[in-house]
């Protein structure tokens, strides 16, 4: 049941490449403010390179997540499913992997041309690289959360900035310390694995909350 | 005890019920408040080392750890709320959320009071620091999702899941002077068998303590009232109560 509805999912995104070809290009377009801002100094650049990759992936990943359920609540696909009473925990994991696959997967392959636009050398990279995979999927169950718990509400848009920003920032501080631990030779694989053991939890128990609020929603 | 809690259900004697307890939680709030702070404030010692900077614990200590309890019994309340569906538990949630905000702010502003003349800076990106910001803005953002529906109902449900999703920082506030090493120090309260606050300090704090929480209490009660007010306007018992038309 998860794989017919990832392909549905997939479908949708193939026909609608705005929605995650924009969050890509928004990414690209704040890693460039960065340099811009505080100055083309490759040194500071190189310092500075886990936050400002990090940042700009969660607004990338921020972005995508407002459409996430708006369509499906609108024409009503929600309402039936949370009416037929079953495939609704199959649709939220496969809501969370389309996600992954179209926001978090590509900046995981676009990592090499960011480290290679701000000078991060190659042991830092290979962290950067790994943070990113790991840490993606886990921004995905939580804009997902957030997306479900704002579907029917007003102002939905910057409310939803409002509640997963402060949830994302466990995730910032361990990715951005692994990555900075392995730029200057140490070992990294503690953060690495809290990052594992954050995105276990989730994966656990947020499809739970996301049900829920779906339900709460529609009713 | 399910005998005794099931009628609070019930928002007619919730009302009264909040009512009854309100001034005697206030009046005891405030006179101990007053006793505890006094006391702490112009009587207990300095420290040998602080000097009279360590007279802020006696505000710190007790909003940051209401901060918690409030958060707390706030995500218990929305749990019976989703659970059990009881309509006064989803409205208790929206009466806390803004007192446990407070408290929260109340121990962050007191602590970079405290942070600057003793670690020699307003702010530092510790853990527990860090940890008590991310509480503040769970309560700022259980208000706000509330207040994003046009309808009450689905609001109070949407705000009490988030309520109960951020428990999980709970727990990592309370440990994460112990996970990480931190500038800001361990715990010295709670561990009573090897106390290390001295008896004539200790005091004074836990009376503090017990004030803020007695105050806490009155305050929900105060909120819940409203609360109840706001949602059953339209009831013949508001009316009956009140004395309106």
């Amino acid at each position: 049941m998860v794989m017919t509805f990832l392909r549905r999912e997939l479908v949708l995104l193939a026909r609608q490449k705005a929605d995650w070809l924009n969050p890509l290009l928004f990414f690209l377009i704040v890693l460039t403010l960065f340099p811009l801002g505080v100055g083309p100094e490759p040194n500071q650049l190189r310092i500075m390179a886990p936050g400002i990759v990090w940042i700009a992936s969660l607004l990338s990943v921020l972005l995508a997540a407002e459409r996430l359920f708006r369509d499906d609540y609108r024409n009503g696909v929600i309402e039936q499913l949370v009416a037929s009473r079953q495939g609704l925990m199959a649709f939220v994991l496969a809501k969370v992997a389309a996600n992954w696959l179209s926001t978090g997967l590509p900046l995981v392959v676009m990592s090499p041309v960011v480290a290679m636009l701000l000078g991060v050398e190659s042991a830092a990279f290979v962290a950067m690289m790994l943070t990113l995979l790991l840490g993606t999927p886990l921004l995905s169950i939580l804009s997902v959360l957030g997306a479900a718990l704002t579907m029917s509400a007003d102002k939905g848009g910057i409310l939803l900035a409002l509640l997963i920003l402060p949830l994302y920032i466990p995730l910032l501080i361990f990715a951005t310390a692994a990555i900075e631990a392995a730029s200057m030779g140490l070992p990294y694989s503690g953060q690495l694995a809290i990052l594992v053991a954050m995105l276990l939890l989730a994966l656990a128990l947020v499809p739970l909350a996301v049900a829920s609020a779906l339900r709460i929603n529609v009713s | 005890m399910f005998k005794w809690l099931h009628p609070l259900a019930k928002p007619e004697t919730l009302y009264h019920f909040c009512g009854r307890l309100f001034p005697w939680l206030m009046l005891s709030a405030v006179g101990i408040l007053l006793f505890g702070n006094l006391w702490g404030l112009l009587f207990a010692p300095q420290d040998y080392q602080q000097f009279d900077t360590v007279r802020i614990i006696y505000i710190h200590v007790p909003s940051a750890l209401l901060s918690m309890s409030t958060y707390t019994m706030m995500a218990i309340a929305a749990f019976i709320a989703l659970v059990w569906q009881v309509k006064v538990a989803q409205w208790s949630v929206l009466a806390i959320a803004p007192i446990g905000a407070v408290f929260t702010a109340i121990s962050l502003l007191t602590g970079m009071a405290w942070g600057k003349p003793m670690w020699g800076t307003w702010w530092e990106w510790d853990a527990r620091l860090t940890s008590q910001l991310i509480l503040l803005f769970l309560y700022l953002g259980v208000i706000a999702l509330y207040g994003a529906f046009s309808d009450r109902q689905t609001g109070g449900k949407v705000a009490s899941l988030l309520a109960i999703i951020g428990i999980v920082n709970i727990p990592i506030i309370h440990f994460s002077v112990e996970w990480w090493n931190t500038l800001h120090q361990g715990a010295s309260i709670t561990k009573f068998d090897t106390p290390s606050v001295h008896p004539s300090m200790l005091w004074p704090l836990l009376i503090s303590l017990l004030g803020f929480y007695l105050l806490m209490l009155a305050l929900v009660c105060l909120r819940l009232r409203t609360a109840i007010l706001e949602n059953e306007q339209h009831r013949p018992w508001v009316r009956a109560t009140l004395g309106g038309h």
